[in-house]
């Protein structure tokens, strides 16, 4: 009965497409969640740097209004659902990529889906830091920059960490979901072949091999979080 | 020397806003120890934040060594505050550098090359008696080492003022003693002047020359710190100078009171009470006791009841004002 299964039309066709576009498909979704990810670090840090040391002009003196513009900003693009941004985002995506399908093109939205929910995670990370050590490093001279490069990012590294570990996972969840509307990678295998055309195990095969990135990703970002952190080294 | 001059500080608030200071005037002069003391809410904190500018105030000024830090640039204000420098009760340590790069902190914020900055923070670890220590992270340290470390970056930039903000509170009697006896070391070698700001009067009684009293946003009493613990004049200052109990027995005794203190081991030696009854045929009963150190100096504090009226409370006070070296007074009973 084992054998019957195996040599079915369907598993035979699956495994078909295991060894010939599952390859391909896991390397598309790796590279567009890391490219992603980085990309919407590069924007959502700084920005989120601004929201806390913008903050009651304590470190930064940035006025009130521009702050709330920036978070109305923030709030409205984590408001949308990611397939409805996605479609919203179709003329910057062709603008920046000269198209709207494909694997590459499916980065422009995600970036802009990510980078507010990154700036979020970052102002959390920044705002753990203890005060006092700020003020430490102002009553020792320290101007803006330096706090910010010299004490609130280095203080807050693991945090840091943890919480890229936790937008690059959620990153990988939306670019398979980019997969309904054209974008590339697991997602597509999974509904293409799972949702339009019924061969499930296909889909368990994406599905298997998501799971497995999502590991992936968390126990690099957890094991780099805890190595990062010097808190944790008491009397070694 | 550093003037604080008609110095105020309102926080805003809802209802109006909250006066942390109001109007105080200190001169502290150079090369002291100073002594702020007060209960929490005085101010004190407000005070010294006030002195680098880490709180602008609302009125007044800080003059230091002449120069009207409250009109100075950021920039300048910034360069100023390496000359300023403070240390804290919560040590307030990066916790993710190791303390050779702690130490370092300051003279990277300075500008200072890496290797000299580095050497420099070897030497002040090594005078902090953290030698072996450089590597290690605050989390490996106990809190007093961690005060050390924090000591030792505060002094990178060889200020000439070091403020401490209840920079004791959080340790035990003993690490309290041995970080004290440090300030005073460093104090003496390298010439600063220090401004200890507590609520314990066992600091101020170690390490201190002068105090100032603070009490409700104000000065309540200023001077030497064996004469005010020794003649305590406000309110507030009697309550930090007698322990508790003091004031149930005042109100307890029923007749005239003296209080007497005399400092220094001269007058320790003359047997007062009984020589009082022998001479005045005065018998005083001894309501209350004790000798503290303060400043190296033994200062015995004394409360005598005299029984007897008027006349044997006047006698009793002129004769003990008549002993060298003791302070007398006569105690008047709280309503």
């Amino acid at each position: 009965m084992l054998s019957s299964f195996f040599e079915s039309e369907s598993v035979t066709k699956a495994l078909e497409i295991l060894k010939t576009e599952i390859p391909l498909a896991v390397w598309e979704t790796f590279y567009v969640t890391v490219l992603s990810t980085l990309f919407a670090i590069i924007l959502g840090l700084p920005l989120g740097v601004l929201l806390v040391a913008g903050e009651n002009g304590k470190i930064l003196k940035i006025p009130k209004s521009l702050l709330h513009i920036l978070n109305v900003i923030i709030n409205l693009l984590r408001s949308v659902p990611f397939l409805i941004l996605m479609i919203m985002v179709f003329p910057l995506t062709r603008l920046i990529m000269g198209t709207v399908v494909g694997t590459a093109a499916s980065i422009v939205p995600l970036v802009i889906a990510a980078f507010p929910f990154v700036a979020r995670l970052v102002e959390g990370s920044l705002r753990e830091i203890n005060p006092n050590i700020i003020e430490t490093a102002q009553s020792m001279g320290a101007n803006p920059f330096q706090i910010i490069v010299k004490v609130m990012l280095p203080e807050s590294v693991p945090s840091l960490i943890s919480n890229a570990t936790i937008a690059i996972t959620t990153i990988l969840g939306y670019s398979a979901m980019s997969g309904i509307i054209g974008g590339g990678g697991l997602g597509k295998i999974a509904i293409n072949y799972g949702y339009y055309r019924y061969q499930y195990l296909v889909m368990a095969f994406a599905v298997i091999f998501l799971v497995l990135l999502v590991q992936l990703f968390q126990s690099i970002g957890t094991f780099l979080a805890a190595k990062a952190d010097k808190r944790l080294k008491a009397n070694k | 020397m550093i003037e604080i001059k008609n110095l105020s500080k309102t926080f805003p608030s809802k209802s109006g806003g909250v006066e942390a200071l109001k109007n105080v005037s200190l001169t502290i002069p150079d090369g002291e120890i100073y002594g702020i003391i007060g209960m929490s809410g005085a101010g004190k904190s407000t005070l010294v934040r006030c002195i680098n500018m880490l709180e602008r105030p609302t009125e007044g000024s800080v003059v230091i060594d002449g120069r009207d830090i409250g009109v100075l640039s950021e920039s300048e204000l910034r360069k100023e505050r390496q000359s300023i420098t403070m240390i804290f009760q919560g040590f307030n340590l990066l916790m993710q550098r190791n303390c050779l790069k702690n130490v370092c902190f300051p003279l990277e914020l300075a500008g200072v090359k890496k290797a000299e900055a580095e050497k420099r923070a070897a030497e002040l670890l090594e005078i902090v008696g953290l030698k072996d220590k450089m590597k290690s992270y605050p989390a490996q340290l106990s809190g007093g080492q961690q005060q050390r470390v924090a000591i030792a970056r505060a002094l990178a930039t060889n200020p000439k003022i070091l403020l401490c903000d209840e920079a004791t509170s959080a340790l035990d009697p003993q690490t309290t003693h041995s970080i004290l006896s440090l300030i005073r070391d460093l104090h003496d070698k390298l010439g600063l002047t220090v401004v200890i700001i507590t609520h314990q009067m066992s600091v101020i009684e170690e390490i201190c020359t002068r105090v100032a009293i603070l009490d409700g946003g104000t000065v309540a009493e200023e001077g030497a710190v064996g004469e005010v613990f020794s003649a305590p004049k406000s309110d507030a200052a009697k309550r930090l100078v007698y322990p508790e109990g003091y004031e149930e027995t005042l109100n307890s005794f029923d007749g005239g009171m003296v209080r007497i203190v005399f400092g220094g081991a001269a007058a320790t030696k003359t047997p007062l009470i009984a020589q009082m009854a022998i001479d005045k045929n005065i018998a005083a009963s001894i309501l209350y006791a004790s000798t503290r150190s303060i400043c190296g100096r033994v200062y015995g504090n004394m409360l005598l009841g005299i029984p007897g009226g008027r006349q044997q409370l006047d006698s009793a006070l002129t004769y003990l004002k008549g002993i060298p070296d003791i302070f007398a007074e006569e105690v008047k009973r709280n309503a």
